[in-house]
């Protein structure tokens, strides 16, 4: 009871840093419409690709802009306990007896709750473009899930490394390094088939991938739901394993004080 | 006795080889105000860091309120109340909003946590400001706002890392009567480090001296003073060598403990008055020039001097590096 009451105060606590600062809101709420917009713009041609079977360039451009949305807001949030180790607000907390995995998990709820705004702002905006969700409302909020998800586990990462390095510049340096080539390892923007053979395969391990296929399959065509549940399952225990380690890290965080 | 601390032999290396403590013990016994007293990296925080919980040392044990600092740190953090050197709310949030977060990490909730949430702010002086974010307080305001977050939870003992420090002198001599209310009133046992001789000197029962990682002395204070003996000397010379000058005094009858500091020379005498005359007589005709002389009673400065063979002032104090 106490640890799902502190995982709410800790996500509190995040969720007031946004509110509270209407321009944060404001570019939160305004960069989902300009990535799809941009990218919409930027990949249009892509449906007249030969051997592209992906459907109208919106259909396909939709769930990829929903994950690589998931990958980047969330691989930021460590950042908040940077702030905290330097302000002297993380000592305070470490030697209250609050169950380490509420201070982890209460900013990856955060981190998905702000995934979940920014992803229904697209899914209304490719709506309104023409997208066709065969899928159903079911199948776009399994999408909505499935990036909830992946974020989650990039979330919990970011923490990790947030409260392990202590420094800015070792976090910027982190996310920068794997958010790109994940997404392009990925078929976020390139339909698998016209990609290099070794980007298929390394793509079978990369977690983007695996939440891009999963919410193509679950909104935008008829679901494969076996591949939808496997790819649920992949995610969510990454997930696990990436809070576990998060958690572990204020204990050694400890240690090295 | 009762002792709500006791710290026995606690040693801790920071890599690659700096040693924060070299065994320091202390015992707190329940109820008083117990000061740590040294300059920084003398090992105070060090030694806070590990009674709290938040740190470890390398060896030594330590028990608070009763309960093994290593082996039961969950049931020690229930126990204590924790003022760090830093600033401890969060920025962004409001008093209110630290108070009551840190209520639920203690597992105080609901329509108890708001009351005593209410009342913290009140007895604080913090009631006008409950609703404003933290980072618009004064320096004054949120260390009031940090000792009420130690002990909304109402802890048995309070650690305070320099709680006054970075302080003006109002709101310094404020915080001290708070402080003094607490342990008088609320019977909490409080350890506190300090580099203020005269922030030990008037709220702890006891005091420990800590100078590079151990305790030099250890007593109440008056006790540490009354062990120096008669009257502090100090002069200061315009002309002459030191340590001629040193010499000279050394031979002067009933004066000990003659130490050089620059052109300083600090010396003790049984009897300061009569010593006087003498000791500028002596000064005189070993060739120095003297160009001021103080007489004063023993001071924890004294003390301090005495134990650690340097004078307070000159041992690092404001000086940032902390350890």
């Amino acid at each position: 009871m106490s640890a799902l009451r502190q995982t709410w105060q800790v996500f509190l606590r995040s969720l007031r840093v946004l509110v509270r600062q209407p321009a944060y809101l404001g570019i939160t709420v305004l960069q989902p419409i300009i990535w799809l917009l941009l990218f919409g713009a930027l990949f249009k041609s892509i449906s007249r690709i030969p051997g592209f079977t992906g459907g109208s360039y919106i259909n396909f451009l939709t769930p990829g802009v929903v994950v690589m949305l998931a990958v980047f807001s969330a691989g930021w949030t460590g950042m908040g306990l940077i702030e905290d180790i330097e302000a002297g607000v993380m000592d305070r907390v470490l030697v209250s007896p609050v169950w380490r995995g509420a201070l982890n998990a209460g900013i990856v709820a955060y981190g998905g709750f702000v995934i979940l705004l920014q992803t229904a702002i697209i899914v209304l905006i490719a709506w309104a473009l023409g997208a066709d969700y065969r899928g159903g409302i079911g199948g776009v909020i399994v999408m909505m899930f499935v990036a909830a998800l992946l974020g989650a586990a990039f979330s919990s990462l970011s923490n990790a490394v947030g409260v392990l390095a202590g420094q800015r510049e070792t976090l910027i340096g982190a996310v920068s390094f794997v958010q790109l080539p994940l997404t392009f390892l990925s078929s976020a923007l390139m339909q698998k088939s016209l990609v290099p053979g070794w980007i298929q395969t390394v793509s079978k391990f990369n977690p983007v991938n695996w939440a891009v296929e999963a919410s193509r399959s679950a909104a935008m065509t008829q679901t494969n739901w076996g591949l939808v549940i496997e790819r649920l399952g992949l995610l969510a225990g990454l997930t696990v394993i990436c809070a576990w380690l998060a958690t572990r890290a204020f204990a050694r965080y400890q240690r090295s004080l | 006795m009762l002792h709500a601390i006791e710290a026995h032999d606690l040693r801790k290396t920071y890599p690659p080889a700096v040693e924060a403590l070299r065994g320091v013990s202390i015992a707190v016994e329940a109820g008083t105000i117990f000061g740590l007293l040294g300059p920084n990296g003398a090992g105070k925080s060090t030694t806070v860091r590990i009674l709290s919980t938040l740190s470890r040392p390398d060896s030594g044990s330590a028990t608070v309120a009763g309960i093994d600092v290593l082996r039961d740190p969950t049931r020690v953090r229930h126990s204590i109340g924790v003022v760090g050197q830093k600033h401890g709310g969060a920025p962004e949030a409001t008093g209110r909003e630290n108070l009551t977060l840190q209520g639920e990490f203690y597992g105080v909730s609901g329509r108890e946590l708001s009351r005593r949430v209410a009342h913290s702010l009140e007895r604080f002086g913090l009631a006008g400001a409950a609703d404003r974010p933290v980072k618009t307080y004064s320096g004054g305001m949120q260390r009031r706002l940090d000792v009420a977050m130690g002990l909304l939870h109402r802890p048995d003992v309070l650690f305070l890392d320099e709680p006054t420090t970075g302080l003006d002198p109002e709101a310094r001599v404020e915080m001290w009567r708070e402080i003094e209310q607490l342990a008088a009133e609320e019977h909490i046992t409080i350890l506190l480090t300090t580099h203020y001789l005269e922030e030990a000197d008037r709220l702890a029962a006891r005091v420990a001296i800590v100078d590079a990682g151990e305790v030099v002395v250890e007593g109440t204070p008056d006790e540490l003073k009354s062990g120096l003996e008669g009257d502090a000397i100090q002069v200061q010379l315009s002309e002459g060598d030191e340590r001629t000058a040193q010499a000279a005094l050394e031979r002067v009858d009933g004066v000990s403990e003659v130490v050089v500091e620059g052109r300083t020379l600090r010396a003790r005498a049984r009897d300061g008055a009569a010593a006087i005359p003498a000791v500028l007589a002596a000064l005189e005709a070993g060739g120095a020039k003297v160009a001021a002389a103080s007489l004063s009673r023993p001071s924890l400065d004294d003390v301090y001097l005495r134990h650690a063979g340097r004078a307070f002032a000159q041992a690092g104090v404001g000086d940032e590096v902390q350890a």
